[in-house]
């Protein structure tokens, strides 16, 4: 049972391609807004803090819909990255990889700005006292305390990214090997008859990944945290 | 030389200290709520005055009037805390080597030498802050803020969360430290005690008013 196809393997390499992209664009933007929305009182922050986590609670299918709006090929955003940056999101797996992206970022965030707002601002003050400017305390201090959860949200991003369906249909459609992932390759596969092995294949295979990468959070936070408690 | 000439309001709290030292070790003297705390973070630049000026060695570090206030992180200044707030993820030898890090300064292998000779910490350098004992824990606190170069050094009740035999093993570090480092201190302390042995001079706050400085014979005179 356990012959993977072709049409499988590029299913699985996209997924991998478009979560380990997403994750890894959307890491210093979730860092930065993180650290605002832990360390800095503003006017509008309650609702920014809300606009990052609409991807949460908005039907995954709405998301897709407004990035289609906002991102498609007669989008604002979308026309303008088209016409300029020569940057296409309709119908291409960087699509995939934004939808992915914003899907996750609720996710990627939380643990992050958890992790920053637990680092005790004394020792930032003593970063301060001893001569550092107010970026290299952030870069020397607080996020090397913060590591956990940075770690914790970009794993746990990465597990959203490559499990994402809603959005990610919705934005750019299904196309075998360039916007099918593992999820909407089991979708198509359920709805052919003879489709179920396979299918299952990939359901094995997207549980795997899934735990893996519970398990390497939390194998990250753990050494993390004990180094960072001076074991 | 440091002088002050500040006004703050803390909530209910009114702190309004004036005077100009030229000792090595300026006691800042009082009862918990005294203000001395919000004093010595004021001069760190911690807190901003809402009204006055600090001068630290020449330089004018805040003028309200003129609009001047000097970030923290520019002050060269030295503060040792009352919980060392050595930073956890470093071991003893990058904690020490942080401030001359910062303050991109040339690595000065003599000074480092005497601190570390002056302080015994020269057994520590490689562990971590989680492993270390109060007493050795304050005395790399100091080791760290003097390896800054400091132009000042601010002491909050450095000996405050030790008990009794571990403020005599620090102590005479601090009289060394006083008589051989030439950084000017400021001391805060609620303990007589403690300032008759280190002080040169004494700013003594009640309410965040100053009500006596002088000399420490001032510690006798009530209080």
């Amino acid at each position: 049972m356990f012959e993977i196809s072709p049409t499988e393997w590029t299913a699985i390499l996209l997924s991998l391609r478009v979560a380990v992209i997403a994750t890894l664009v959307a890491t210093p933007f979730g860092i930065a807004l993180a650290w605002l929305l832990a360390r800095r009182d503003f006017w509008g922050k309650s609702l920014l803090d809300a606009a990052v986590h609409l991807p949460l609670v908005l039907p995954p299918v709405v998301t897709g819909y407004l990035l289609l709006l906002t991102f498609g090929k007669r989008g604002l955003v979308g026309g303008w990255l088209a016409d300029h940056l020569g940057i296409v999101f309709a119908f291409r797996w960087t699509g995939a990889a934004l939808a992915c992206g914003v899907m996750s970022f609720p996710l990627l965030v939380r643990p992050i700005r958890l992790s920053i707002e637990a680092v005790d601002r004394r020792l930032e003050q003593a970063a301060e006292t001893l001569g550092a400017a107010p970026w290299r305390v952030f870069a020397t201090v607080t996020l090397p305390l913060a590591l956990p959860g940075v770690l914790a949200g970009m794993v746990l991003g990465f597990a959203k990214a490559i499990g994402e369906f809603g959005a990610t249909i919705t934005f750019v459609s299904n196309i075998p090997g360039e916007t099918q992932t593992i999820s909407s390759a089991i979708y198509s596969l359920i709805q052919t008859p003879d489709g179920d092995s396979a299918a299952a294949r990939l359901v094995i295979i997207s549980v795997v990944l899934a735990v893996g990468a519970l398990i390497a959070a939390e194998v990250f936070a753990r050494r993390a945290t004990a180094r960072l408690h001076g074991q | 030389m440091l002088r002050v000439d500040i006004q703050k309001q803390l909530g209910e709290f009114s702190l309004a200290a004036s005077f100009t030292s030229e000792g090595r070790v300026t006691g800042l003297f009082g009862a918990s709520g005294s203000g001395k705390t919000s004093l010595i973070n004021t001069i760190a630049g911690l807190v901003r005055p809402d009204r006055g000026t600090i001068v630290i060695d020449g330089e004018t570090v805040d003028d309200t009037a003129a609009g001047i206030h000097v970030p923290t992180w520019r002050r060269r200044i030295g503060y040792v805390f009352q919980d060392a707030r050595l930073f956890p993820h470093l071991d003893i030898r990058q904690n020490l080597d942080y401030g001359r890090r910062m303050n991109r300064l040339a690595e000065d292998g003599a000074q480092h030498k005497r601190v570390v000779d002056l302080l015994d910490i020269g057994a520590l350098l490689d562990r971590r802050p989680g492993k270390l004992s109060g007493g050795e824990r304050q005395r790399v606190a100091l080791g760290r803020a003097l390896l800054s170069k400091p132009r000042l050094l601010l002491l909050d009740e450095p000996l405050g969360a030790l008990d009794e035999s571990r403020k005599l093993e620090i102590l005479p570090y601090l009289v060394r430290l006083r008589d051989e480092a030439g950084v000017p201190m400021v001391y805060v302390s609620h303990d007589a005690a403690e300032l008759r042995q280190l002080a040169t001079q004494i700013v003594m706050l009640r309410r965040g008013q100053v009500t006596a400085f002088g000399g420490v014979k001032v510690l006798t005179s009530g209080a």
